[in-house]
C-alpha cells in the first residue's frame, strides 16, 4: 500500500511498488494534465513536484514516492509562484500544441522557487531537460523572466 | 478506471486577446473549478475583447494548455470495458514470414485476442495514394522493414498487451535487405517512376558557361518526435460502425481507410480530432495504421479499444523525413550567375510510395529556392529500401531541394572567392529573370525587398568584417556568418486537395459555432478561423467557438498539411459567413424597411439605417423571421495546375518568402558550436494573427535547425533504427536556441486573393534554418581562407563539423595557405 498526498489530498493506493507515479496520477487518480512523452525521463513532459522538487514521474516508482507530497499542474495555480508562471505563459502566448507545457510550467515554477531572478543561462541550464518539439523555447524564456519580474523576492 | 475530472473546466471559453495584465483575470476566474470561483458580482468583469482577424489573439486553448485541462486522446475518460492494443513487429528488415505461433501470447495474463491479416474483413492495403502499405504482413509474404506490423494483441491493460506482444513465436526465412539509399539506387529498385522537370538545354548551357562545378552531397532525414505519440481510441458505433478518436492531420483519410479495412461504407465511420500534441507531417498518413488496426479489433470484439505506440516503437515503425542524395553540375559566369543546372534529387522513400511522389516533386520544385536557374534539368528519383516508408515532414521535400541549391551557391562563391551573399543576391529572382524552372512566373519584388531589408537590419557586411577580424585573431575558435533566403510554394501539388468546407451555425443567443475540415496541432488554426469568422460578423471573438474536426460534420476534407490550413478552411468559413450575412442583411432590410446597403455589422452590433441592434437580439429577430442561420461554405484554390508530362505549370497559388541571417561560433578541437545570433524577416502577407505567426516562425526555425545540426537518424546494416529514443536522437533544447534571436514580420498584403490577404506560415520558416547550416559551413571554410567549400552534409553534427574543418585545413596546407 502506497500513501501519497497529491495536491493536498491524501490517497492510499494498492498498486505494485514499481508502478510509475505517472500511471497512478493519470490512470488511477484521473489527473491527466501530466503527460507521457518518452517514458525514459528524457523529455520532461511528465514533470511534477515531489516534496517541492521537480521530478520525472514516468520513472519515479510508487515505492520512491511513498509518503511524499506531490504537486501536479492541476494545482499549480494555488501556488503563488506557479500562478505567476501560468499568467506569464498566457501573457507571452507560449504554448503551441501544448503537450509539453504542463512539464515546462512545473519545471519553470521549480526554477523560480530556487532562483527567483534567473539569468538566461540559468534558465537554459535548468530547463534543458524539458523538450518542446514546437520550439517555443524563446517564449518560455521570456515568460520565465516575466514571472520572475512579478514575483516578490 | 478513470475518474472523471472536474468537468466544468472543460467548457471554458478561452479565445481572448491578451491585453496588458488581463490574463490574471482570465486565470483566477477560469482555472478554478466552478464551485470555487468567485461569484460573478464580486469578480472583475473581463472587458469585451475584439481579437478579430489581424489582431494578436491568444491561442484558443491557451488557458487549458497552462492548466493541464486541454484534452488529448489519452486524456479522454475511458469507457468501462476499454481494451488496450499493442503491435508485434517484424524482427527483420527483409524476411519471408513462414510461421506465426501465438499460443504463449494468448495464454498471457489479461490477453483477450490476437489479430492478423486473416482477421481483416475488407481491404488489407492502407496505402494513402498508391498501394504498398499492408496493415499486417500476410503469412508467406516478405516483410518490408524492421518493426512492420505482423499482428496486434488486445489485452485488458496496456502493460499486459505490450508484455504479451513479445511472446509470439515467429519463424522467418531471412533475406538480405537494402538499407541505404545508395543500395536502393544500385539495385535500381524504385517505388515510383522517375520524374523530370526540364527547361531549355541544361547541358549545352553548362558546357558553354565560363565555369563549371560538379559536386553533390547527402541530406539526412528527421524524426518527427511529436511529444504526443501516435494514438487512437476507437468506440463501437451503430450498425457495426466505429467512432475513431485519432491524433491525425487527416481525419477523412482515417475514415476512408477504416471503412475500406472493415468493408463498410464511409458513412458508418466517424473520425474525430480535437487537437494533436504535435503533428509536423508525422500524423498525415501515419495515424491511419493505428486507427485501422484498432478498428479491426473493435469490429470483432465490439468493445472500445485504445492503441498507443510506446515511444521506441513509434520511432522505429513510423515514417520520417526523407533522406536525399543530390548530385549536380552547374555552369556559371565570372560573376557567379548561374547559366545552367543539372541536378539529380534522390529521396529515400523506404519500402513503399506513401506520399513520396509529392515529396520528391516538391524537392524538385524547390531546387531553385530563390534563384533564377535559367536552363535546367532536374531529375527526381524514388529509390526503394527495406526501411520504414518515409512520409510528410514540415516542408515536404522542399527543404531538401533548397539545401541542395544552397550548397551549389556556396560552392560557386568559394570557387570564385566571393562572399556567398554576393552570389546569392546576383542569382536572386529579379525583373526579367522571374520565371521558375517549371515555368511559373513570380513577382520578384518581395524576395528582393526581404533580402535587402535583412541585409541592412542584420548589419551583414559590418558583421562580416567583424567575423573576419575575429577569425584572424583566433586560431582555434572561429565564427561563421550566412544570410539565406526562402521562397516556398503554397498549394498542395495534388490539385484535388486544394479544397475545403466549413459549417457555420449562428444561434439565437448570438453565439457562433464553426466546424471545418482543418485540424489543430498547435499551429493556432482554430484561433485564426475564429478570428476570421468574428471579423466577418463584426463580433467579439469570444462569441465564436470552433469545435472538434469530425468527418460527420464536414465531409471529404483535405489533410491539414502543405501550410494550407488557414488558406483553405479560413476561406471556406468566410464563404459560409458571407451566405448567412447575405440572408441577415436581406432580412434586416425588409424588417426595418431600409436599403440592404444601409445594413452593416461591427462592434458586436448591427447597424440598420439609423437603428443599432445588439447582435444577439438581432439573431433572435432573424430566427423569428425564419432566416436560415446556418450555412456550409466551400473553397477551392483557383489558377493552379501542373502537367507532369511536360514538367511545366502553375502548381503554386503564391509563394511565401523570408530570409535569415545566422552567426555561429565553432570550436576547432571538438567541432562543437553555438548559434550566437539569428535575425529573421519573414513574409506572412497581412497576418491574421501576428503573435501566432511569430510563434510559428520561431518554432519552425528551431525545428529546422535541429534537422540540419544535431538530429541524426542512424540505421545498422540489418535495417534496425539505432536512433530510437531521445537518448540517441538529439532534439534542440533551450540550450540550442540562438543567444540573440530577432524575428520580424514582413507584412505586405498577399497580392493574390487569400483569406484576409494573409500567407501560409506553417512550413516556410523551417527553411530559414538553412542559414545556420550555411554559417557552420562558412566557419569551416574560414580554415581554408574561404577558398574551398568543405563538404558538410546535414545534419552538421559536431563530428561532421570537425571533419569539415580538417578537410579545409588539408586544402589550405596543400595550397600553401596553412
Amino acid at each position: 500500500m502506497t500513501t501519497l498526498t497529491v495536491n493536498g489530498t491524501k490517497h492510499e493506493l494498492d498498486l505494485p511498488d514499481d508502478t510509475p507515479l505517472l500511471w497512478a496520477l493519470r490512470d488511477i487518480l484521473g489527473m491527466t494534465g501530466t503527460k507521457f512523452g518518452c517514458g525514459m525521463a528524457l523529455c520532461g513532459a511528465c514533470t511534477v513536484h515531489m516534496d517541492g522538487q521537480p521530478i520525472r514521474s514516468c520513472v519515479t516508482t510508487l515505492a520512491l514516492a511513498n509518503g511524499k507530497s506531490i504537486t501536479t499542474i492541476e494545482a499549480i495555480q494555488a501556488d503563488p509562484v506557479g500562478k505567476q508562471v501560468q499568467e506569464a505563459w498566457l501573457d507571452v502566448g507560449v504554448a503551441q500544441c501544448g503537450f509539453c507545457q504542463a512539464g515546462q510550467i512545473m519545471s519553470a515554477t521549480a526554477l523560480l522557487k530556487k532562483n527567483p531572478k534567473p539569468s538566461d543561462d540559468d534558465i537554459d541550464s535548468f530547463m534543458s531537460g524539458n523538450i518542446c518539439r514546437c520550439g517555443t523555447y524563446n517564449r518560455i524564456k521570456k515568460a520565465i523572466h516575466k514571472a520572475a519580474d512579478k514575483t516578490e523576492v | 478506471m478513470r475518474n472523471i475530472r472536474p468537468g466544468d473546466a472543460f467548457a471554458e471559453k478561452s479565445s481572448a486577446i491578451v491585453e496588458a495584465d488581463s490574463s490574471s483575470t482570465l486565470l483566477s476566474e477560469n482555472l478554478l473549478p466552478k464551485r470555487q470561483r468567485p461569484r460573478k458580482s464580486s469578480a472583475k468583469k473581463v472587458q469585451p475583447k475584439q481579437g478579430s482577424a489581424g489582431k494578436p489573439s491568444i491561442h484558443e486553448s491557451a488557458i487549458k494548455h497552462v492548466s493541464g485541462l486541454a484534452t488529448y486522446i489519452d486524456d479522454i475518460p475511458e469507457l468501462s470495458g476499454t481494451l488496450h492494443m499493442a503491435a508485434g513487429g517484424s524482427a527483420h528488415a527483409r524476411a519471408k514470414v513462414i510461421a506465426m505461433n501465438f499460443e504463449q501470447v494468448l495464454a498471457a495474463p489479461g490477453v483477450v485476442d490476437v489479430f492478423t491479416a486473416e482477421d481483416v474483413p475488407g481491404e488489407l492495403d492502407i496505402g494513402p495514394v498508391f498501394s504498398g502499405d499492408p496493415l499486417f504482413v500476410t503469412m508467406g509474404k516478405e516483410t518490408q522493414f524492421v518493426g512492420q506490423t505482423l499482428f496486434v494483441v488486445v489485452a485488458k491493460t496496456y502493460e499486459q498487451a505490450c508484455a504479451a506482444a513479445k511472446l509470439a513465436d515467429i519463424q522467418y526465412e531471412v533475406l538480405t535487405p537494402n538499407v541505404r539509399l545508395q543500395e536502393g539506387l544500385d539495385a535500381q529498385e524504385f517505388v515510383l517512376p522517375e520524374h523530370v522537370i526540364a527547361n531549355g538545354d541544361a547541358n549545352q548551357a553548362i558546357n558553354s558557361a565560363e565555369f563549371q562545378l560538379r559536386d553533390g552531397g547527402y541530406i539526412g532525414g528527421q524524426e518527427h518526435f511529436y511529444l504526443e505519440g501516435q494514438i487512437c481510441y476507437v468506440l463501437p458505433g451503430e450498425d457495426n460502425g466505429v467512432h475513431v478518436f485519432t491524433s491525425s492531420q487527416h481525419p477523412t483519410e482515417v475514415q476512408k481507410l477504416v471503412a475500406e479495412v472493415l468493408d463498410l461504407p464511409s458513412h458508418k465511420v466517424i473520425a474525430e480530432v480535437r487537437r494533436m500534441g504535435g503533428g509536423f507531417g508525422g500524423k498525415e498518413t501515419q495515424a491511419a495504421a493505428l486507427a485501422c488496426a484498432a478498428s479491426v479489433a473493435v469490429y470483432h470484439l465490439q468493445q472500445p479499444v485504445k492503441f498507443r505506440l510506446p515511444r521506441k516503437h513509434d520511432m522505429e515503425a513510423t515514417g520520417k523525413r526523407h533522406d536525399f542524395k543530390y548530385d549536380y553540375e552547374v555552369g556559371f559566369n565570372q560573376d557567379g550567375v548561374i547559366e545552367g543546372l543539372n541536378m539529380t534529387l534522390a529521396g529515400l522513400c523506404g519500402c513503399s510510395p506513401d506520399l513520396s511522389q509529392g515529396i520528391v516533386d516538391r524537392a524538385m520544385f524547390h531546387a531553385d529556392n530563390a534563384y533564377f536557374i535559367n536552363q535546367s534539368r532536374v531529375l527526381g528519383l524514388c529509390p526503394r529500401t527495406h526501411t520504414v516508408s518515409n512520409t510528410a515532414f514540415r516542408g515536404f521535400g522542399g527543404p531538401q531541394g533548397m539545401v541542395a541549391i544552397e550548397a551549389v551557391i556556396d560552392g560557386i562563391a568559394r570557387s570564385l572567392g566571393e562572399d556567398p551573399l554576393t552570389i546569392r543576391k546576383r542569382n536572386l529572382y529579379r525583373d526579367g529573370a522571374d520565371t521558375t524552372h517549371y515555368g511559373q512566373q513570380l513577382d520578384p519584388s518581395v524576395l528582393q525587398e526581404v533580402v535587402s531589408t535583412l541585409e541592412t537590419s542584420s548589419e551583414y557586411w559590418a558583421r562580416r568584417e567583424a567575423v573576419k577580424s575575429f577569425n584572424a585573431a583566433n586560431p582555434f575558435v572561429k565564427k561563421g556568418l550566412a544570410l539565406t533566403p526562402v521562397k516556398f510554394g503554397i498549394s498542395f501539388t495534388a490539385q484535388h486537395l486544394n479544397q475545403a468546407g466549413a459549417l457555420v451555425h449562428v444561434y439565437t443567443d448570438g453565439s457562433i459555432l464553426v466546424n471545418h475540415g482543418g485540424t489543430e496541432m498547435g499551429q493556432g488554426l482554430y484561433t485564426k478561423i475564429a478570428q476570421i469568422v468574428a471579423d466577418e460578423f463584426g463580433v467579439d471573438v469570444e462569441r465564436v467557438q470552433v469545435s472538434a474536426t469530425r468527418t460527420d460534420k464536414v465531409a471529404n476534407t483535405s489533410p491539414t498539411a502543405a501550410s494550407s490550413g488557414t488558406d483553405l478552411n479560413g476561406y471556406a468559413a468566410k464563404n459560409a459567413c458571407q451566405e448567412i450575412l447575405q440572408n441577415l442583411k436581406a432580412f434586416a432590410a425588409a424588417h426595418y424597411n431600409v436599403d440592404v446597403s444601409a445594413v452593416s455589422f461591427s462592434n458586436d452590433q448591427v447597424f440598420v439605417g439609423e437603428q443599432v441592434v445588439n447582435f444577439a437580439d438581432f439573431c433572435l429577430q432573424a430566427y423569428k423571421g425564419r432566416v436560415p442561420l446556418m450555412a456550409y461554405g466551400f473553397y477551392k484554390t483557383p489558377k493552379i495546375y501542373y502537367d507532369r508530362d511536360s514538367g511545366h505549370g502553375h502548381p503554386f497559388f503564391y509563394f511565401a518568402n523570408g530570409a535569415a541571417c545566422s552567426e555561429v561560433l565553432v570550436d576547432s578541437f571538438t567541432g562543437e558550436y553555438k548559434v550566437l545570433r539569428t535575425d529573421i524577416l519573414h513574409d506572412v502577407g497581412k497576418s491574421v494573427n501576428p503573435d501566432l505567426d511569430i510563434g510559428q516562425i520561431e518554432g519552425a526555425f528551431i525545428q529546422g535547425m535541429g534537422w540540419l545540426t544535431t538530429e541524426e537518424l542512424l540505421w545498422d546494416d540489418q535495417g534496425r533504427v539505432m536512433s530510437n529514443s531521445p537518448a540517441s536522437y538529439k532534439i534542440p533544447t533551450a540550450f540550442d536556441v540562438p543567444r540573440e534571436f530577432n524575428v520580424a514580420l514582413y507584412e505586405r498584403e498577399n497580392s493574390v486573393d487569400t483569406v484576409f490577404n494573409s500567407k501560409a506560415v506553417g512550413e516556410p520558416p523551417l527553411m530559414l534554418a538553412i542559414s545556420v547550416w550555411s554559417a557552420l559551413a562558412d566557419a569551416c571554410a574560414s580554415f581554408a581562407n574561404y577558398q574551398y567549400a568543405p563538404r558538410l552534409d546535414p545534419p552538421a553534427t559536431p563530428e561532421k563539423v570537425l571533419k569539415a574543418i580538417e578537410d579545409a585545413k588539408l586544402f589550405a596546407a596543400s595550397n600553401g595557405q596553412a
